[in-house]
């Protein structure tokens, strides 16, 4: 059996899509990090998909830098968050907002 | 025999180079010992054994060059190549000829003897090594000046004489009045000069080669445009007008006198701002080349003869008023060679080199004797008490008003007679014949006011020890017999013309009835001249120049700085203001564009800074927007591809 | 293949990566280090000096390895100079030393980084006249700001903030137009190699030689500076600490100067000649307008600053002239000014360091106690001057001669510069050493022996350069003839037909 690949990519966008509006809404910095990870995950649906579709490995190829930079980003985000925490007993994102101009 | 030639620079090079070294040994002591002094025998003797040498080197080549036939009269060094870029080639080339040959004599001949005076003058000064340095120094460039084969290097000595001028004007620094004075003299040379290397620009576009005989040949021969000849003598006469004080740039020579007597006598007289005439007279087929600039030549020349002479008249400083004549004899030359008669002026410039520097030793040596005083008004009846110095005095002031059977009537007559002779003659010969009047005034004021009638002065003077004096009777034996080199009446004879007759040609001026004729005039003028100084200052003494000081004329003459008032008044203040001027422009109107440029960036910043509120989700939205934007766009325009 | 070229490039960065991994307190005497470090390439450079081939024009001790490639552009790891590139290099190389012998003067925290700085600085002006890659060059050529941004930033005076804003802010919108030019020429001409470009047998498109003619110009023209960009430098050399003015004065100043030869007379010969009138009057009128500025200053440091503008004016014109005479005199005059004005910027120093003044009205009668230090400013002054026998004649006369033989009227307008330059430098000189002493000058110390250290390779140089000019002209010759064989020859050739490119 097969998926079109049209459904593919429409799990792609929504998966942005939802991670992109957590992204902008939620007022969480953990569930901002989740929801970065969610668009992260957009991506790299379209990627395969569109490797599976094109019969290509280059999308494929991109798709691993996206693991991995996802991985790393955790990581340092995390720490980030983790760090800002201490500082501030809030998790609130818009509570670090040193660089307002 | 050439290659004795490089010594001649050297030699002195040499010297300047030992007497700084001892100086800074003298500096390096004095940090543990204040008193610490140079080794004035040592120095002494380095310094003017180095010029001694020099004019016996001189002396040696100048017959070897006789011997020559008159033609085949050259030598030249060739000492490899100074500057070799492009289409431009200055060759260091030494060139002996009989001109270069006579300046040589007279550079190192005076140049030794005032060495040797200076050794007696600057005793027990802190700078004593430092002088003969800046001596010896001078002394070499002035014979690069002079030995030169190039445009080029003569203006490396031009420049290098105006160096050590500045630093010998200046030689007392710790008075602020010689430094400036220095600072005065070299400026104004500069502008002087700024006209000499345009016109070494001028020559190098033109011809491309700039040795004096490629110059004068492409003159003679029409090679040169007659514009461009006119174009460079004039130029290179702007160099001559600095150096050798003509008006309008003359103004720095009555100021030098700062320095010490023996630098006054050595460079403000004899040597330096004789530059001038020597570059005309070695330049002399360019500037026949262009008859309107050797009027120009003429005309200046015997403008400032006539004005120098006054102002000679009214000083009141000894020396001011041995400058003012300088200035006045100077103009005297260049008036003969505007004339034509370039031998004449050379003849003028050797007898002057004895006679003024025997003058200005002597006044030095008054000036020694009573401590410092320059003021005529406070000498008077000191033939008594310096019998020697009166002597040498009377001897070079004889010289001076141009009365037989002293130098400078020979060479002065000269002058005179080639001024009727060539071009503009009436009006030349009446200039010349009014400054020679003059010359007589004011020669035989200076020997009256200072050495007879009442004694003004306080102390008890005494006579100058031999060292100084030995110069002083050399000079004066020269300024004696140096009217025979310039002409021999008997004989007809002119030793000095016809020893440069390879260089300028022969000179047919004068001779016969006519020539009698002028020497009989001019004598008559000069003595005239003498019995007139007589009348007013012998008889009358200091009361009779009171008399005088009350006309405006003379105050005018007296100040002598009317010029120099103007200058600092118009071309001074201007130049100033417009440095200012240029400094507010620069601040507000350039600068202030570049800040203005500056405010408007911040500006733009501190509004665009306000889409900054440091919120991670804002500018979320905004990267959401942007991209949702651009897809659209990319979806609507570009379609798909 | 000779590996020397990079060999003198990289020795100071590798001192200077040295001194910025040492553990602290490591690094004890970190002046004396990157002295001992600095006189590697000078040492090089006198060899290279004495090697050179002065009979060929090529470039030469040629160092070249595969960078990358990009846009169908070899861009290579290239170094070789020819003798316009030579003596900037010896000039560099000499001043190295002396910023780090100098320092010790004025520079008392954080000796350590300023080391390094100093290093990495003199790696980036050797690299600008070693390499022989346009890529490349502008590396260095970034590489060089950066440094002195820091030198000035951290160790300068009161005012440095500004004064470097303003600094890198000139510069950095002079090295972008240089960039975009610069992408424009590699692109257009499908080589990076200085040389082959400079040789050219292909003429860019006339409407991309006029525009890449003025990044290139307008580039350099900030880093000269001539005339409208000048008014960051003297703010610069007035903040900035004594060896700081010395490198930007000496060698800096110079990087403008060299690409106005090195790029913009060959590459764009149509568009030199089309904008040499406008250039050769900005040089000529910025030669009289600085002289003039300078004679309005009563700051030291701003004196001598205004006086570089002056004199980068007068090479400039020359520069322009695109004549042999000029375009030697401007090179050698290149060097002149870097000796001349790196000491001027020295002798302020010397006075600064004791008094912590610089004004003109500071100082009078200084002569009397410092006997070596008055000699020295006397000697350079007379050098900056113009002294015949002293190295700066020898420039100007080159460059006033040149210019005058094929364009008159400027060179005469500079020739007043020649005037002024002694009323304002000799002015200068007459106030702070001349005449009665001022109580609070009266007892300053002489020179100590490392300042002296300074100063007296510096005076060797203005004497040897003014006495014996020869062997130095001699180097530049073949070069210089090249570049205004071509610059002259394709000035009025046809526009390049477009199957020429690429």
């Amino acid at each position: 059996m097969s998926v079109p690949a049209a459904h593919v990519y429409a799990l792609g966008a929504a998966l942005f899509a939802f991670g992109l509006a957590g992204f902008i809404m939620r007022r969480n910095l953990l569930v901002v990090l989740l929801s970065l990870e969610l668009m992260f995950n957009g991506a790299l649906v379209t990627l395969v998909g569109a490797a599976r579709e094109h019969r290509d490995p280059e999308p494929s190829t991109f798709g691993l830098f996206v693991v991995f930079l996802a991985a790393v980003e955790v990581s340092v985000g995390l720490a980030l968050v983790i760090a800002l925490f201490r500082l501030r007993q809030t998790l609130d994102p818009d509570a670090a907002a040193e660089l307002r101009g | 025999m050439s290659a004795l030639l490089p010594l001649l620079v050297g030699l002195p090079l040499a010297g300047a180079l030992a007497c700084g070294i001892l100086h800074a040994r003298v500096l390096v002591r004095r940090h543990r010992d204040p008193e610490a002094a140079a080794n004035e025998a040592l120095v002494g003797g380095i310094a003017t054994g180095s010029v001694a040498v020099a004019f016996f080197v001189a002396v040696l080549l100048t017959i070897r060059l006789l011997s020559l036939p008159p033609e085949h009269r050259r030598f030249e060094a060739d000492l490899g190549t100074w500057i070799d870029a492009g289409r431009l080639k200055v060759p260091a080339r030494l060139l002996l000829d009989p001109l270069s040959a006579l300046m040589t004599l007279v550079v190192s001949g005076v140049g030794a003897l005032i060495h040797l005076y200076s050794i007696g003058y600057m005793r027990r000064d802190p700078g004593f090594a430092r002088y003969f340095a800046y001596l010896n120094l001078f002394v070499a460039a002035m014979l690069l000046l002079v030995l030169g084969a190039n445009l080029p290097l003569t203006f490396v000595g031009w420049e290098g004489v105006g160096l050590c001028s500045y630093l010998l004007i200046g030689f007392w620094y710790e008075k602020g009045g010689p430094a400036d004075a220095g600072l005065k003299a070299f400026v104004v040379n500069r502008i002087g000069d700024a006209g000499f290397l345009l016109g070494i620009f001028l020559l190098h576009r033109e011809l491309g080669a700039l040795d004096y005989a490629s110059v004068n040949e492409a003159a003679r021969s029409g090679l040169l445009p007659a514009n461009a000849a006119t174009g460079a003598a004039l130029l290179l006469f702007c160099g001559a007008v600095g150096k050798s004080a003509q008006i309008p740039l003359q103004v720095w020579l009555p100021d030098a006198m700062a320095g010490p007597t023996p630098v006054s006598a050595l460079i403000h007289a004899a040597t330096m701002v004789t530059a001038g005439v020597y570059l005309v007279g070695r330049l002399h087929v360019l500037f026949l080349a262009a008859p309107a600039v050797l009027l120009v030549v003429g005309l200046v020349g015997g403008g400032t003869a006539l004005l120098a002479g006054f102002g000679a008249l009214a000083q009141r400083d000894l020396k001011k008023a041995l400058a003012y004549s300088t200035i006045s004899q100077l103009g005297l030359m260049f008036l003969g060679e505007g004339a034509g008669a370039f031998d004449a002026g050379i003849a003028h410039l050797v007898t002057h080199a004895f006679f003024k520097a025997l003058l200005f030793l002597a006044a030095g040596s008054v000036i020694h004797a009573l401590g410092g005083e320059q003021d005529l008004a406070r000498m008077g009846g000191l033939a008594r008490r310096l019998p020697a110095t009166f002597l040498c005095f009377l001897a070079g002031a004889w010289a001076l008003s141009g009365l037989p059977p002293f130098a400078g009537f020979f060479s002065k007559d000269e002058i005179l007679g080639g001024a009727l002779h060539g071009a503009g003659a009436p009006v030349l010969g009446a200039l010349g014949f009014a400054a020679s009047f003059l010359t007589a005034l004011y020669s035989y004021r200076l020997v009256y006011l200072v050495f007879s009638g009442r004694e003004n002065f306080e102390g008890r003077p005494h006579e100058s020890p031999a060292l100084l004096l030995h110069p002083m009777r050399a000079l004066a034996a020269l300024s004696f017999v140096g009217g025979a080199l310039a002409w021999i009446p008997i004989w007809n004879r002119r030793p000095i013309a016809e020893f440069l007759a390879p260089v300028f040609g022969g000179n047919e001026a004068g001779g016969g009835a006519e020539h009698v004729l002028v020497a009989v005039l001019s004598l008559a003028v000069a003595f005239v001249g003498f019995l007139l100084a007589r009348r007013l200052w012998m008889d009358r003494g200091l009361a009779g120049e009171r008399a005088l000081a009350r006309l405006p004329l003379w105050r005018v003459a007296a100040a002598g700085g009317v010029l120099d008032a103007f200058y600092r008044g118009t071309v001074v203040r201007a130049a100033r203001v417009l440095a200012i001027a240029c400094g507010v422009f620069d601040l507000f109107v350039v600068d202030g564009a570049v800040n203005g440029i500056g405010r408007a960036a911040s500006a733009a910043g501190e509004t665009l800074r306000l889409l900054q509120n440091g919120k991670v989700q804002a500018y979320a939205i905004g990267v959401a927007a942007a991209a949702g934007a651009l897809l659209l766009a990319a979806f609507l325009l570009g379609g798909t591809r | 293949m000779n590996p020397v070229l990079p060999i003198l490039v990289f020795a100071p960065a590798a001192g200077a990566a040295v001194l910025a991994l040492a553990p602290r307190g490591g690094a004890r005497d970190p002046l004396r280090f990157a002295f001992g470090i600095s006189l590697l390439p000078l040492a090089i450079a006198l060899g290279l000096f004495f090697a050179f081939d002065a009979s060929s024009a090529s470039p030469q001790f040629p160092f070249s390895t595969a960078w990358f490639r990009s846009g169908g552009v070899d861009v290579r790891f290239a170094f070789g100079i020819d003798g316009i590139s030579l003596l900037l290099i010896a000039l560099t190389a000499l001043l190295g030393p002396i910023f780090f012998l100098a320092a010790p003067g004025h520079i008392a925290q954080r000796r350590r980084e300023f080391a390094a700085w100093g290093l990495l600085m003199q790696t980036g002006m050797l690299g600008v006249f070693a390499v022989s890659d346009l890529v490349l060059f502008y590396v260095f050529w970034e590489v060089s700001l950066v440094p002195l941004y820091f030198v000035i930033g951290i160790w300068g005076g009161t005012g440095r903030a500004r004064a470097t804003t303003k600094f890198v802010l000139f510069t950095i919108a002079g090295s972008l137009l240089l960039l975009l030019a610069l992408l424009a020429v590699l692109l257009e001409a499908g080589t990076a190699d200085l040389f082959e470009l400079a040789r050219g047998r292909r003429l860019l498109p006339a409407s991309i030689e006029r525009l890449a003619f003025l990044g290139f110009a307008l580039g350099f023209a900030v880093k000269v500076p001539l005339l409208p960009f000048h008014t960051w430098l003297p703010e610069a050399h007035v903040e900035a600490p004594t060896s700081g003015s010395v490198v930007l004065a000496g060698v800096l100043l110079k990087m403008g100067t060299y690409g106005l030869l090195r790029f913009c007379l060959p590459m764009f010969p149509r568009a030199s000649a089309e904008f040499a009138p406008l250039l050769l009057g900005l040089g000529a009128a910025g030669a009289v307008y600085g002289a003039l500025l300078a004679w309005a200053q009563r700051d030291l440091k701003k004196l001598v600053a205004y006086s570089s503008i002056s004199h980068l004016g007068l090479v400039a014109m020359g520069l322009f002239a695109r004549e042999a005479t000029a375009v030697e005199g401007a090179l050698l005059q290149m060097v002149n000014h870097g000796l001349s004005t790196g000491a001027l910027f020295l002798l302020v120093g010397v006075l600064y360091d004791r008094t912590h003044r610089r004004g003109l009205d500071d100082f009078g009668g200084v002569a009397k106690s410092m006997p070596l230090f008055a000699a020295l400013l006397g000697l350079t002054a007379f050098a900056s001057i113009g002294l015949p026998g002293l190295n700066g004649f020898v420039g100007e006369f080159l460059i006033l001669a040149g210019t005058f033989s094929v364009t008159p009227v400027p060179a005469a307008v500079a020739t007043a510069a020649v005037v002024l330059s002694a009323v304002y430098l000799l002015g200068a000189v007459r106030t702070v050493l001349f005449g009665p002493a001022l109580p609070a000058t009266a007892r300053l110390p002489d020179c100590t022996k490392r300042e002296a250290a300074t100063l007296l390779p510096l005076a060797g140089g203005m004497v040897l350069l003014g006495v014996l000019p020869g062997p130095f002209l001699e180097r530049i010759r073949p070069s210089v003839a090249q570049v205004v064989e071509r610059t002259r020859a394709l000035a009025q050739a046809e526009p390049a037909r477009p199957e020429g490119q690429r």
